[in-house]
């Protein structure tokens, strides 16, 4: 799996979450939650469709270090080639 | 046999459009069954019956708006003598009065922009679950390949989901019906509610270790948020001081004798909702998130059920971690009182007689000063904070 492919999913994913949200023009390394207006709840949700799609554990300690699309697709591409 | 009413989902509605049915004559119903969507001021509300029985007829079709009161389907009741029920899913035409001059489904005026595809008497030929599939996911039927046979099928609706773009994902509001409603209860609320306020800050950080250590372990869809803890105890503690919780209608202040939070709900794109969480105090944590869960992701997507509008015996909002520090709400009529929580914040706190940072939350308490007093109110805002030190207990 590509960066590109973890970025499409996110995208597909937050898509659903926030609609209105057009995915590349947001800003990779800024704040997701402040960019496209997410609660507490919101983020959980994209949290576990995440993990529920791609297989990687994001535990509680992590989550709050991913808030940006740069470090999601980060994340998620070291965990799943196992570095 | 019982008339299925067009229900009264607050003071001020006075008609309501039947938007979809989703029982057939000859379903088996029982209390509580969404039966029919019904468009509000307030969005799409999936409707529910109080009766069990069997649906004998259905009087109302959908696109039609009716006043409240307004028999919309006709129930005979599991005891009564069933005539001769047709076993085939097409029901034949009913024994009883026929359609009362009913427009063919084939009149339905064009939906309107917030309702979405799928409404009986589309040319798409579909199974009941696969709309009520597509009515859930928002999607339009006509980018829907149907299977083999020509029907669509759930399958085929999921199947085209991820193919949308998310603009096609409409969310069944009408955001300037809703933003009259709520201009319409807040109005009253401040007319006729002498409101008084509290404000009471909280430690909170008994409760964010046990939430990390909880949490630590959990995949996501099992974790939980503080949000649900602040409900859980206002709930808990609405259970000691009764005179919060409950609604005032007509001079009268009518205790609640359960716990129904309403929880308020933010709108993607502006809107407000604070439908309830049934039996909130009886619910275990998990149990509650799960319910808030769904609840959130519903009121989202503009599908909520009759009853959560019209149960809410008191309101909590919350403003969650990206929110401001402190909340002063305004009470949602009949209700006598809201509880809001600010962010989390971490602050110089004295514990133990040293200063030391501490997470904190501002907790606020608005009530009807003609139902409580201060004193209560505070006792009640104490007791909160009590519980939210022992949140294993909670």
């Amino acid at each position: 799996m590509t960066d590109e492919d973890i970025r499409s999913v996110l995208r597909d994913e937050l898509g659903r979450i926030a609609p209105e949200i057009d995915f590349d023009r947001l800003d990779p390394s800024v704040d997701l939650r402040e960019q496209a207006d997410l609660d507490s709840m919101d983020v959980l949700n994209l949290l576990t469709a995440l993990h529920q799609r791609l297989g990687v554990d994001i535990p509680e300690s992590k989550a709050a270090a991913l808030a940006t699309v740069d470090a999601v697709v980060a994340y998620i591409s070291s965990r799943r080639s196992g570095l | 046999m019982a008339e299925f009413l067009m229900p009264s989902l607050g003071a001020d509605m006075e008609a309501g459009t039947l938007v979809e049915w989703l029982v057939k004559p000859g379903d088996v119903v029982k209390r509580g069954d969404i039966v029919a969507v019904v468009e509000t001021q307030k969005g799409a509300i999936e409707i529910e019956i109080f009766d069990a029985g069997v649906v004998e007829q259905l009087r109302v079709q959908p696109g039609a708006t009716v006043p409240v009161g307004t028999p919309l389907a006709l129930l005979r009741g599991e005891a009564e003598a069933a005539p001769a029920r047709p076993t085939s899913p097409e029901p034949v035409a009913p024994t009883v009065a026929p359609p009362t001059a009913a427009p063919a489904p084939v009149a339905v005026a064009p939906a309107p922009l917030s309702t979405p595809a799928g409404l009986p008497g589309e040319r798409f030929k579909a199974s009941p679950a696969a709309r009520r599939r597509a009515r859930e996911l928002g999607v339009d039927l006509a980018i829907v390949a149907a299977g083999p046979d020509g029907i669509i099928e759930v399958a085929d609706v999921e199947a085209a989901m991820p193919e949308m773009t998310p603009q096609a994902v409409k969310p069944r509001f009408d955001f300037a019906e809703m933003r009259a409603a709520i201009a319409a209860a807040m109005s009253r609320s401040k007319r006729e509610i002498p409101h008084y306020y509290l404000s009471d800050t909280i430690d909170m950080a008994a409760a964010e270790a046990w939430l990390a250590r909880v949490n630590g372990d959990r995949p996501p869809a099992r974790r939980l948020l503080t949000g649900v803890l602040f409900v859980k105890a206002v709930a808990r503690a609405a259970e000691t001081y009764p005179e919060f919780n409950g609604l005032f209608v007509d001079g009268v202040f009518r205790p609640a004798s359960a716990v129904h939070v309403g929880l308020a709900i933010a709108l993607r794109g502006g809107g407000l909702a604070a439908p309830a969480i049934h039996d909130t105090a009886d619910l275990d944590l998990d149990a509650l998130m799960s319910r808030t869960r769904d609840l959130v992701a519903r009121v989202r997507e503009g599908r909520f059920r009759s009853s959560e509008i019209a149960d809410p015996t008191i309101t909590v909002s919350s403003m969650g971690d990206r929110g401001v520090e402190v909340l002063f709400g305004v009470i949602y009529p009949p209700q006598v009182a809201i509880v809001g929580f600010g962010k989390v914040v971490r602050r110089p706190w004295i514990v133990d007689g040293s200063v030391t940072p501490r997470p904190v939350v501002t907790v606020t308490l608005a009530a009807d000063h003609r139902v409580s007093d201060g004193h209560r109110g505070g006792l009640f805002l104490a007791e909160i904070g009590r519980l939210l030190q022992t949140p294993e207990a909670l």
